[in-house]
């Protein structure tokens, strides 16, 4: 059978690739909303590993919240972005310094 | 069973290609649909671990109705690439080196005694007719009944939101306004005029 390391490990690659992707597309809006979505599926697996492997639903249930508010903020991300494009014709972040931040 | 572990094995590199697609490759509408990819395989590796239920909304929920939204908004942005790309690879070596430091800490620990199969024995197939579904249900409408209420009114605000961000009104729309229509007095818009019928010639 695979061990639960396995199924860590991959889980860690899984994030640590999304945290590359912050890195370098660090100007695309989009992209980085998919990064984000991509941790965020890393997360789920690690969490669905320990369900799995201790016998314990409590974690599945807490992938169910997590994929509901994944569902909301990329909603509400891509509003937002919408947006930015409509006002501003850009979605690259270098371009968004009008709050001189 | 080396039947399942081929199975992990697969899906498990589909995932990390598909993940190393979506950061690498070039146009956004790719990029999607590689994350596609990458949701389908994680579903797969989920049903590995007889989370079925939660495999299944992976798919419905993420792939049909996400993604989607995520297509359609990088289909209706007209997007400037060249620009984008611009510096792509500039930050490569510093992220790189802080993702693989990542991978090898997780692996030491991960290694580690306590998540051996010895610690973590594979808890086996589970009884015939055990079903995922009601397991989660029940848990669900009753130990967490009240986050499951929570959950529903984020999913509201997200609506509400989404909605209410990129509503755009026209400023040449005609529309009516019901307070002003009811509001109104009969005698300002119709006169009542008193004239002597014709004769007859």
């Amino acid at each position: 059978m695979i061990p639960l390391a396995h199924y860590l490990i991959l889980g860690a690659i899984l994030f640590s690739l999304s945290v590359v992707g912050i890195f370098l597309n660090r100007k695309n809006l989009v992209i980085l909303l998919m990064a984000i979505e991509l941790m965020l599926l890393a997360v789920n697996l690690n969490f669905i590993a320990f369900s799995h492997y201790l016998g314990d639903t409590a974690g599945q249930i807490f992938v169910f919240f997590i994929l509901t508010v994944a569902a909301a903020e990329s909603a509400i991300g891509l509003a937002i972005l919408v947006v930015v494009f409509r006002n501003r014709q850009t979605i690259n972040v270098e371009d968004l310094s009008s709050l001189k931040g | 069973m080396a039947f399942q572990q081929g199975i992990f094995y697969f899906f498990a590199t589909l995932l990390v290609f598909a993940a190393a697609m979506v950061i690498t490759v070039r146009n956004p509408v790719k990029a999607a649909l590689f994350l596609v990819l990458a949701f389908v395989s994680a579903a797969g590796l989920w049903l590995l671990l007889q989370a079925e239920f939660l495999a299944i909304v992976l798919v419905l929920v993420y792939v049909g109705a996400v993604m989607v939204l995520f297509l359609f908004v990088v289909m209706m942005l007209d997007i400037n690439l060249v620009r984008l790309r611009e510096g792509f690879g500039e930050y490569l070596p510093i992220g790189g080196l802080v993702a693989v430091l990542l991978v090898a800490e997780m692996i030491i620990i991960l290694g580690s005694d306590q998540f051996s199969p010895a610690q973590m024995p594979d808890p086996g197939a589970l009884p015939a007719g055990h079903s995922n579904t009601r397991a989660l249900g029940r848990l669900l409408y009753t130990t967490y009944a009240y986050p499951f209420e929570i959950a529903a009114v984020i999913l509201l605000t997200a609506i509400v939101a989404a909605i209410a961000l990129t509503l755009r009104r026209r400023k040449d729309t005609k529309y009516q306004n019901p307070s002003q229509q009811i509001n109104i007095n009969p005698r300002e818009r119709m006169r009542v005029i008193k004239m002597p019928s014709e004769k007859k010639g």
